[in-house]
């Protein structure tokens, strides 16, 4: 238990000498994405071989520790989640890619113990073999300041975050800085909400602080629920302390003493992971009465969403707290002043509070050296789709989107050519070749008509179908519809159905000026963002696609060939043999012909089911 | 309705979670952990617990896709499309994992409560497209045939 | 005016008083600005999004939940908003039945009034809706939700107002409906039948049971006797439907309008009101004499006792064991004509939807017979006049009938809230005289106040009374009285303001509420008898018909009751 400043100083000094005596470490990713490829088996099974082999290893940073031993740890995602299970070995900062549980012996005799680099495991591209984590291109081209501790320490002990001077942000608020000084240095920082809208977190922390009411509440928006986005889950479950200290900021500067965590229903391991932080810290007396022993309490509580993309939205998650239905509410009132239990309350997202640590212990200067004046800073991105390095990154705000595509994500997968990007899930638009040079950070993306959203970038190839990708995001948000507002429940509904309608062929003249008619009154009367932005991926689809729409609607037609129902499929007559196979499978028999004699199929009737090409033994039917 | 239902367990959830009107989805939550789904029974029973309208605790339950009215399978199996796994194909193996147990959209749960099929719109782990979860064990890079047999030692564990 | 306090509605200056939202003061401006999720008395929902107005920035917002700001300057009325709002009304239309002419609500209905204002000539989508089931399992109002717009105006009336909740929002998107738990039939809930939520339904979604081809019936059948009693409420409910004012005492046309349908004998539930007075004063004394099961709660609002039987069973022997003056009537009126050989149907007028379940229950049937067969609304009375095709204002007043036709100013006035207990302190009042009543007028008993206070002295006996009209303000006093506030009388009516804004009244705003209250006391100050006592007929009835039969004919044991349908 920490009662005094000193305690925590000496914690930090204890836990820092013992973790300078692990002189080697393995970092085994425990992210969800390395879980699942069986990161945690590889973590046993590290441990089991390196006792057999009777090197001295510590799981745990030991409060007295024996002398020097090789550090066993689970850390937060590396973010190269395509290559997993990784591991990192120090102090060299190797990384190895795919391990499986046969490598581990090998990997303990041969690097742990005799300093030999295994290339097999290494990273190799274009016949390149990388040796260290921090050169290979995915990390080299990355700013990781926020998610610093990702991949460094474990995730699950406290000791280790005070070992690397965790804390230290909230020590010099609580004991160097008054509320005022915080929300000025925030303010100062010009540090933006991570969420999406971009509001400068000072001014929100400054309303809520101005309130007069006794009870006020910190909130984090951990209900990550853009499609393709991750961030969030990968602060949570590699660096929860780190989030927890802002959000404790956040209450001192405000003056608040309670928070609550909204985490969504998909992430086990991030609810997990902060409940074991929030029992740690509350052991330490980092949480609760009387902290340090300067007056101020802080407790901490987490929410569980059920499985609602609008609890994204402020009021639908306070709602949501309250256990209501998540629907947003009219405003005002705001949620500064009137949020979580009708009272002010601090709402931001997990990556926003994650930076507060970072401001605070380094000042707003340094914070405001990276990132233009008006976004600094950095932002984590999660990279997806046809791109050949998937995964989370961390750039600065205004990199290129050609710099992130190309050199972080190392360019299309299999050679494609890029058709697009969209950005900021199925609240944001596409950009497309025409940005390339285009800085991301807000005010520059919502000039082009698009928004960093919570930073979900799916890259798309030219294979494919933007209407389709239109349809994809449209029922997405239509399933998503809490179904208060009128325009975003039946306007959504409608514009799905239209949308279904010329994927499936069946498009008709004047849809694409009924779907821009209707996008117009979602987004001016929607009630909620959410709905205001629901229809933005169709409106920019239409924008830069419109030729694709037009192809689906007057010639039936899906240029890139990937909507089903457009497909044509055709029997060459020169290389059917009349074998009547195809006729055979055919479920629908659309397939007609006499024996030793080209066959027919009546397009009418053919639902494209493909069983005729696969049948085929003279590859005479074709797709077109 | 079941006069029998034993409430020893929701008792329990409520307990630890606080007897308040705004501790209720918390409460589904566990209540749908321990059983698999919300009983009809433990409707009315939070309704005079927690004084809410049994409409409203209705209400709440079946805003949030996670709860469930019915009975849900030993396997719960999740299809993630999301739009990193729909761009790298999930639909086909939602189309192998129905066709295998025989459901349909319609039909989310075998009749022998052994496997639920449902899709969830993203869980989070793009990076390895197409995911699916088993009782929230991700099963990363899936393919039709992978679902497959993933199947088949689902049901030896049965 | 104050400069400091205008803003710009189109063009013209508007000043700024104190309105809560955009919307109010528009409307105050003279803009009927279309709405359907808005009433004053209900929170802000803001979903209908039909209120948008644009701002000098050529921003959008909702009226609603905008509140209005000195040097404001805005629209109502431009190519865009009404481009959306014919939109979101086509939008709306696409899911909803469109068999206008067969609704029950046909031309009560704000869907087809503003699909009619705003020109819409077609609708371009195709109606994929599943047609759900019509509950009609209650006694009082029938919902079908093919006809719903999800404004939520019943949801937040039963949960708001009426601390009810018996039905709530369910599924979500594009799914989502009004629906009880489990979509259980609305009668197998905890519904107490006050049809409020048919008063707030903008369409025909939710609508009062419509009982008036039975009576008709009854009326066509020559070997029926059909007698007819009319609430006080109803008398000032109807006016304004009529082409009246809103307060204008409309009874005698009434009268006039219900002999000329056919009734045999008309009465004036005043009447049994003026014998619920004398009985209810004479059980609250006694009770205030043996300290037994105070505060004693009144019992004439039928919605009020099923509210009580369904959350606050342990109440009930506080409850009045007087029945409703509805109840005290029809007993009498049926008792009287008992022996004849001639079938007779005894049909009760109300502002009141609730008290078609109060007509249905087993304590108010002689030999399996309800003393009440049918209870029709003010609404459905509306509509038989209109379809007898009577020219209700020609019609010249007349006066009810004998035996039971008199009746006096502290039974009309049971039709407001405090009414009642107004009543009963006149019963208790040692002093007769004219300023005794208005004293009495005065103690706090009148106003629309949603709950309402006083004490007064009996003898030397501090007497507290506290009245609520509305089913949650009624539950918060009932929280009070729990925590050990003490009264000794408690007056619960369940509509709010008492049952001039019954449900079966056509639907009207808080200002026209107040009117018909207004409209009740000046039928009082009419009344040339004032105390239920000074009724010559009661002295009669005492004599005759209810010797010896006091608490067969007027009382009813709803704890008994209660305790019975448990087992």
């Amino acid at each position: 238990m920490l009662k005094t400043r000193d305690d925590l100083i000496n914690v930090r000094s204890v836990y820092g000498k013992s973790l300078g005596l692990q002189t080697k470490k393995i970092l085994v990713c425990a992210g969800t994405g390395c879980v699942s490829s069986g990161a945690l088996e590889i973590f046993d099974r590290l441990t089991e071989i390196l006792k057999e082999k009777k090197v001295i290893c510590s799981v745990t940073l030991e409060k007295e520790p024996h002398g020097t031993s090789v550090g066993m740890k689970k850390s937060g995602c590396h973010g190269f989640c395509e290559m997993g299970p990784l591991i990192r070995i120090e102090p060299q900062g190797w990384l190895y890619t795919r391990i499986q549980l046969a490598d581990c012996e090998e990997i303990v005799e041969r690097t742990i113990i005799a300093g030999e680099h295994m290339e097999r495991l290494a990273y190799q591209k274009d016949g390149k073999v990388y040796k260290k984590q921090d050169d290979i291109p995915f990390y080299k081209k990355q700013t990781r300041t926020v998610l610093d501790h990702c991949g460094q320490i474990d995730a699950t002990s406290i000791n280790e975050y005070f070992a690397i001077g965790g804390y230290a942000a909230l020590e010099k608020a609580l004991f160097e800085m008054s509320p005022d000084d915080i929300v000025d240095e925030i303010s100062e920082s010009n540090l933006r909400g991570r969420g999406g809208g971009g509001f400068p977190t000072g001014r929100k922390w400054s309303q809520v602080k101005r309130q007069k009411e006794a009870k006020k509440y910190v909130v984090c928006n951990g209900d990550e629920g853009d499609p393709g986005a991750f961030m969030d889950r990968s602060i949570m479950e590699g660096d929860p302390h780190r989030m927890l200290e802002g959000m404790m900021i956040a209450g001192l500067a405000c003056g608040a003493s309670e928070g609550y965590i909204y985490v969504r229903a998909e992430y086990p391991m991030a609810v997990s992971r902060l409940k074991a932080a929030i029992e740690q810290a509350t052991q330490y007396g980092l949480l609760g009465d009387n902290i340090l022993g300067t007056g101020f309490s802080f407790r901490l509580h987490i929410n569980r969403g059920a499985g609602a993309f609008v609890c994204g939205e402020g009021s639908a998650l306070t709602a949501s707290i309250e256990g209501k239905r998540g629907m947003p509410r009219v405003k005002p009132p705001r949620t500064v002043e009137q949020g979580l239990f009708d009272k002010p309350t601090v709402l931001n997202n997990v990556e926003t509070y994650a930076n507060v640590p970072l401001i605070i212990t380094n000042g707003a200067a340094w914070y405001k050296q990276v990132g233009p004046e008006n976004s600094p800073g950095t932002k984590a991105f999660a990279l997806t789709g046809n791109i050949e390095n998937t995964g989370l990154i961390e750039v600065p705000m205004g990199t290129a989107l050609k710099e992130i595509i190309f050199d972080v994500g190392g360019g299309m997968r299999d050679g494609r050519k890029f058709k697009a990007v969209q950005i900021g899930g199925p609240s944001g638009g596409c950009l497309t070749k025409e940005h390339m040079d285009l800085p991301l950070d807000f005010d520059s993306l919502k000039k082009a008509g698009a928004m960093i959203g919570s930073g979900g970038l799916v890259v798309m190839d030219e294979n494919t179908c933007m209407v389709e990708v239109a349809r994809f995001f449209m029922n997405f948000t239509q399933n998503e519809s809490c179904g208060k507002c009128v325009p975003c429940r039946e306007g959504t509904k409608r514009m799905l159905a239209i949308l279904e309608r010329i994927v499936e062929g069946k498009g008709e003249e004047g849809d694409i000026d009924l779907l821009l008619e209707l996008a117009d009154t979602i987004s001016s009367t929607a009630l909620c963002g959410l709905g205001k932005s629901a229809a933005f991926p169709v409106v920019s689809t239409i924008k830069y696609f419109r030729d694709e729409y037009e192809a689906h609607i007057f010639e039936k037609r899906c240029p890139t060939g990937n909507c089903q129902k457009l497909k044509v499929i055709e029997i060459e007559a020169a290389l059917c043999k009349g074998c009547s196979k195809c006729s055979r499978v055919c479920p629908v028999n659309a397939i007609t012909g006499k024996v030793k004699e080209p066959f027919i199929i009546d397009q009418a009737k053919c639902i494209k089911c493909g069983a005729c090409i696969t049948a085929c033994p003279f590859q005479a039917i074709m797709e077109k | 309705m079941n006069q029998t239902f034993d409430f020893t367990v929701v008792d329990g959830i409520i307990d630890g979670l606080g007897r308040k009107p705004s501790a209720i989805i918390a409460i589904l939550q566990g209540i749908q952990e321990h059983y698999r789904y919300l009983p009809r029974e433990v409707f009315p029973y939070l309704a005079g617990e927690l004084g809410i309208s049994e409409a409203r605790i209705y209400s709440s339950a079946t805003f949030y896709e996670n709860f469930s009215l019915e009975p849900k399978g030993k396997f719960v199996i999740k299809v993630c499309d999301g739009t990193a796994c729909h761009v790298r194909k999930s639909i086909p193996i939602l189309e192998r994992l129905r066709k295998d147990l025989g459901l349909s959209d319609k039909k989310a749960t075998t009749e022998d409560l052994s496997f639920t099929v449902e899709t969830v719109s993203c869980l989070g782990a793009c990076g390895l497209a197409p995911v699916i979860t088993v009782n929230d064990k991700v099963y990363p890079a899936m393919t039709p045939d992978k679902a497959t047999e993933l199947l088949k030692a689902l049901k030896e564990e049965l | 005016m104050d400069k400091k306090n205008i803003m710009t509605i189109d063009g013209i200056p508007v000043e700024i008083g104190g309105e809560k939202n955009l919307l109010e003061l528009i409307r105050k401006a003279g803009i009927k600005m279309p709405t359907f999720c808005y009433h004053s008395e209900l929170s802000i929902y803001g979903a209908c999004r039909m209120c948008m107005i644009e701002n000098e920035w050529g921003g959008i917002d909702a009226a609603c939940s905008t509140i209005p700001k000195a040097g404001m300057n805005i629209k109502t009325n431009t190519d865009r908003l009404r481009r959306y709002r014919k939109n979101i009304l086509e939008l709306l239309l696409a899911n909803h039945c469109r068999d206008c002419t067969t609704c029950s609500n046909n031309g009560k209905c704000k869907l087809q009034d503003l699909a009619m204002r705003f020109n819409i000539t077609g609708v371009r989508f195709p109606n994929t809706a599943e047609q759900p089931k019509l509950d009609d399992s209650s006694v009082c109002i029938t919902r079908d939700s093919n006809k719903c717009i999800l404004c939520g105006d019943c949801v937040r009336m039963c949960n708001e107002i009426q601390n009810v909740g018996a039905i709530d929002f369910a599924h979500r998107g594009s799914k989502m409906t009004i629906s009880t738990a489990f979509e259980i039939p609305i009668a197998e809930t905890n519904c107490v039948g006050c049809g409020q939520c048919a008063a707030v339904c903008p369409t025909g979604a939710i609508v009062v049971k419509n009982h008036t081809q039975k009576v008709w019936q009854a009326l066509d059948d020559a070997g029926t006797k059909v007698t007819v009693q009319i609430a006080p409420a109803v008398r000032v409910g109807l006016g304004k439907k009529m082409g009246m004012k809103a307060d204008e005492n409309a009874m005698g046309k009434i009268v006039a309008a219900l002999r000329r349908m056919g009734f045999d004998e008309i009465y004036d539930t005043s009447t049994g009101a003026d014998l619920t007075v004398l009985e209810e004063a004479s059980e609250f004394l006694k009770r205030l004499q043996s300290n037994g099961n105070i505060p004693l709660f009144t019992s004439c609002c039928p919605a009020w006792i099923q509210y009580c039987e369904k959350n606050y069973p342990e109440l009930l022997p506080n409850v009045s064991t007087c029945r409703s003056p509805m109840q005290m009537l029809a007993a009498i009126v049926k008792d009287q004509s008992g022996n004849s050989s001639r079938r007779h149907v005894h049909v009760a007028v109300m502002p009141c939807t609730a008290k078609k379940h109060e007509a249905g229950r087993e304590e108010f049937k002689v030999e399996g017979k309800p003393n009440v067969d049918y209870v029709i609304t003010t609404q459905e009375l509306i509509q038989m006049i209109k379809e007898s095709g009577l020219l209700f204002n020609e019609l010249e007043p007349e006066a009810v009938d004998m035996p039971f036709g008199t009746m006096t100013g502290a039974g009309v006035i049971f039709g407001v809230t405090g009414g009642v207990t107004e009543a009963v302190l006149r019963r208790l009042s040692a002093d007769k005289s004219k300023g005794a009543l208005i004293s009495i007028s005065y103690t706090g008993v009148r106003g629309m106040k949603g709950v309402k206070e006083t004490t007064v002295m009996y003898g030397d006996r501090e007497v507290k009374i506290a009245i609520a009209s509305g089913l949650k303000n009624a539950s918060l006093l009932i929280d009070r009285i729990k925590a050990g506030a003490h009264y000794d009388f408690v007056e619960v009516m369940a509509c709010p303001g008492g049952c001039v804004c019954g449900a079966g009244q056509p639907f009207a705003e808080t200002k026209v509420r107040e009117n018909r209250g207004k409209g009740l006391y000046a039928a009082d100050k009419m009344c040339n008898i004032k105390f239920a006592e000074e009724n010559p007929l009661m002295m009669s009835l005492y004599n005759g018909i209810l010797r010896g039969r006091v608490h067969e004919l007027l009382h009813v044991d709803y704890s008994q009751a209660h305790g019975k349908e448990q087992e």
